[in-house]
């Protein structure tokens, strides 16, 4: 995505050492970096959550406000959630319209939450076929050092963990806000999406900007709480052996359980 | 703009203002330098609520490269929005508003940074506002000045800014969202304050003349504070205290 510019050493060194059962930042390939959650980053939104994974960071801001529903789901709320490369993340990342790697991100994260059924959207109707309530999920990414899809996620679940919507009635055709009767958004699931990249033979978890430049290929699989997978991506210019697959498959199992550990305390922490 | 009714007491008789300021008192303001890893500079603002986040790169090359300049180097600015930083979400897309507020606060760091040493190349700085509450172009150009220094960038001065306005007929210090909206006049002003020159001034609401000169005046005023915070997060970065003063 970010095509920084790695040079040759570092490649060989990051093979060398895969080779030998290591990553260049020291990590296990089963190892996540380090994750940050601070989930009262903006007061203002609705919900929100200042993410660092690794040197990955993004905050996600969630506004809930009514909304028409789509023409053929009145009888369900809306769910749209965003990722933005912000300029200040990376030197190269350029002002403008998303380029395909960003609108993926966006589609790839989007999708995670959404296929998960994590928040339960029929609970969120003012009034069938007229009005619904809309969760806009919005992840800015403020530092990048790869793996933007989990980081991404991670804001995202986190942000819609600690979001309060408020509550409206339809009245005359337009809802109206009732005063002091804010909930928890519904939520039926905790989605965990765990991205691996694969260099040469090495399956590996979480990749670096410095993996992910040289990484032959990559997946990224959302697991819920019950251990279902609920959302599959993958990338890259390389192929997966179905034994690759499932050993995937299982990792993002095992992952995504201790991932979902740390989203539970942002629940438990409200 | 204009005294609009409303049920909001800005300023009571006490001099007190709808947020328990009083009148020639700004809101709580904390600056911190440096904080991105990528950035060759960045500082991070939180005036009131507003939270706003900066990040510099440059001096680097130019692209497009029709924009370079062989005299000087160019500054360019980009004042943005998040979707969930104002009540109602906002359209991710840059509005007219934001272009703008790019635009002035472009000018108003211009003649601070010392471009002419670095012909045929862009600095290029990103304002991403966070949260905003009124006032987030002074709070955002005190950010910038301040992201600028860190990344090593020659100026000739920072650039402190602040608002001052009119409420209840009163000229106050840094007008925040409801005073903004609710008040008779906004003036955002950005200031260097070693070289005694106001590089941004922007102005919505009726003033007399006395009521102007005491309006600057009192930004001013205001600039000077940002201005030893600007200070204070560059020592706490670079000599890791918040120095003696």
């Amino acid at each position: 995505m970010m095509a920084g510019v790695i040079d040759e050493l570092k490649k060989s060194q990051i093979l060398e050492l895969l080779a030998q059962g290591k990553r260049i930042d020291g990590r296990a390939f089963d190892e996540t970096r380090e994750l940050i959650i601070d989930t009262d980053a903006i007061p203002k939104a609705n919900g929100s959550a200042r993410v660092r994974l690794g040197d990955s960071e993004v905050v996600c801001g969630v506004k809930i406000q009514p909304d028409k529903p789509f023409p053929d789901m009145g009888d369900k709320g809306i769910f749209i959630c965003t990722a933005e490369l912000l300029p200040l993340s990376h030197p190269s990342v350029e002002t403008g319209p998303p380029g395909p790697d960003v609108i993926e991100l966006a589609r790839v994260v989007d999708r995670g939450i959404r296929e998960s059924h994590m928040i339960d959207l029929s609970q969120l109707v003012i009034a069938k076929d007229k009005s619904v309530v809309g969760v806009f999920a919005d992840n800015v990414v403020v530092d990048y050092d790869g793996n933007l899809f989990d980081t991404c996620a991670y804001a995202a679940t986190a942000a819609i963990l600690s979001s309060k919507t408020p509550k409206w009635d339809l009245k005359d055709d337009v809802p109206t806000l009732v005063e002091g009767q804010e909930m928890d958004v519904p939520v039926t699931t905790i989605p965990v999406s765990v991205t691996m990249g694969k260099i040469g033979n090495h399956i590996i978890v979480d990749p670096n900007a410095d993996e992910w430049d040289i990484m032959d290929a990559r997946i990224t699989i959302t697991t819920d709480s019950d251990g279902n997978i609920c959302a599959l991506q993958k990338g890259g210019d390389e192929g997966f052996s179905l034994d690759e697959l499932l050993k995937c498959g299982e990792i993002s199992i095992k992952v995504g359980s201790q991932i979902r550990e740390k989203l539970k305390q942002v629940k438990g922490g409200n | 703009m204009g005294g609009r009714e409303s049920e909001l007491v800005l300023l009571d008789e006490n001099g007190i203002r709808c947020d328990g300021r009083k009148i020639d008192e700004p809101r709580k303001i904390m600056i911190r330098a440096g904080g991105l890893k990528n950035a060759d500079g960045s500082a991070y603002i939180e005036f009131g609520d507003n939270k706003i986040l900066v990040g510099v790169f440059g001096p680097r090359d130019v692209h497009p490269k029709h924009m370079s300049n062989t005299d000087t180097g160019i500054l360019r600015v980009r004042y943005h929005m998040e979707p969930f930083s104002v009540t109602e979400r906002k359209n991710p897309a840059p509005s007219r508003r934001e272009i703008e507020i790019s635009k002035v606060i472009k000018e108003a760091l211009e003649p601070a940074v010392m471009l002419e040493k670095f012909p045929r190349t862009a600095v290029d700085v990103f304002i991403e506002v966070l949260q905003a509450d009124g006032g987030t172009r002074c709070a955002a150009l005190s950010a910038a000045s301040v992201a600028l220094a860190d990344a090593g960038i020659p100026m000739r001065d920072m650039v402190a800014a602040c608002a001052a306005g009119k409420v209840a007929d009163t000229i106050i210090l840094d007008v925040n969202n409801e005073e903004d909206q609710a008040g008779q006049a906004d003036m955002p002003i950005g200031y260097m304050p070693n070289l005694e020159k106001i590089t941004l001034l922007q102005l919505d609401g009726v003033l007399t003349p006395e009521e102007y000169k005491k309006c600057v005046e009192t930004g001013i005023n205001g600039c000077k504070i940002v201005y030893d915070l600007q200070k204070k997060a560059l020592q706490e970065k670079y000599f890791g205290s918040g120095g003696d003063q």
